[in-house]
């Protein structure tokens, strides 16, 4: 009888998800409108420290101090605008994915339709070329020299 | 037909002088947003004394606010050459960047007290506000408190001379000879 009960509440035990007591940060929204809006910044906003990644995604303490900021801001009621301007005024615009264009950034910005002209020029040109290269139609002379020649070394191959 | 014919190895010069100039650009700086504006207003506690401090007791300038931490393995790589420029008359005033307290005492007290005063910046505002993403980081403030400069990463003589010593009287400044020869 008592093993029988400790048999099943082993089985009870193996069944909790011990993986639920790993350190998982969890915010608490006043709106699932303002969660929308964090998830969506914490993406867009780069973390300094660990540049190839978005402060959603590192671990480094910048990104988390960074995450808090952006969850106390956004329960503050600040708009992405105003959390945006907050971390340029102090990581720079460097902290965007989506720069706004500036003097730095311009290029970054043209560079798509820049590439995307430069790859047409480059068709136009190759096609152009092409046509130019094609030999130009026979005259009525050459093509009867041409039948001369045809005929004679046809005649040579066949003894 | 024969500018064509070149036009790879053009394509291919291009690439590489672009490629090469990467090279010699460092991924890790960051602009420093911060410049020429003045040093973020704070009201911390100052870390030997503990009485309140503000971002008043910074000025006036020139002088040195330096991020560390004793977490910070490079900040015991730099404090050496601290010791050796506050000894020389240059005012350093350090931002103990979320450390334990009595830690960063014991620090001070077992490899010398560069600092004029220290911020303590526990949970990091201080350096959010700044805008520093780790230690050591160490600013330059003008005599109006304006920040002029921001160096990411261990200050040695070398890296004074070349980016510091304009803010500092000469006189005060230790020989750049003496750690920068050594490095070659």
């Amino acid at each position: 009888m008592s093993v029988s009960r400790a048999g099943f509440l082993w089985a009870l035990l193996s069944l909790l998800p011990l993986a639920a007591w790993g350190v998982i940060e969890t915010y608490r929204f006043s709106s699932p409108e303002l969660e929308a809006r964090y998830h969506s910044l914490s993406q867009e906003l780069r973390c300094p420290k660990c540049q190839n990644q978005n402060i959603a995604d590192s671990n480094a303490p910048i990104a988390r101090d960074l995450r808090v900021v952006l969850y106390e801001q956004l329960e503050a009621g600040a708009s992405d605008d105003e959390i945006l301007d907050f971390m340029v005024a102090r990581y720079g615009e460097f902290v965007r994915y989506r720069p706004g264009v500036d003097r730095n950034t311009a290029l970054l910005w043209v560079s798509p339709a820049l590439l995307l002209l430069l790859g047409a020029l480059g068709l136009l040109w190759h096609f152009k070329g092409r046509r130019v290269s094609s030999p130009a139609p026979l005259t009525a002379q050459e093509r009867e020299k041409l039948e001369r020649l045809m005929a004679q070394t046809s005649g040579e191959a066949d003894p | 037909m024969r500018a064509k014919r070149f036009l790879p190895l053009l394509a291919f010069a291009l690439l590489a002088g672009l490629l090469y100039k990467g090279l010699s650009i460092d991924p890790t700086a960051l602009p420093a947003a911060r410049l020429g504006q003045p040093f973020p207003p704070f009201t911390q506690r100052e870390l030997i004394s503990g009485n309140e401090l503000t971002e008043q007791a910074l000025l006036p300038g020139p002088a040195l606010v330096n991020v560390w931490a004793t977490w910070c393995y490079s900040c015991r790589v730099e404090h050496p050459y601290l010791l050796k420029l506050a000894q020389r008359g240059v005012p350093i005033f350090g931002l103990n960047y979320k450390d334990d307290s009595v830690k960063a005492r014991d620090w001070l007290v077992q490899l010398g007290d560069p600092y004029r005063l220290n911020i303590v910046d526990e949970e990091g505002v201080v350096g959010l506000d700044l805008g520093v993403y780790g230690a050591p980081e160490t600013y330059v403030i003008d005599e109006a408190g304006l920040i002029v400069h921001r160096h990411v990463g261990v200050l040695d003589a070398s890296v004074f001379a070349r980016d510091f010593q304009r803010w500092f009287p000469t006189d005060s400044v230790p020989a750049s000879a003496s750690v920068a020869g050594e490095q070659g």
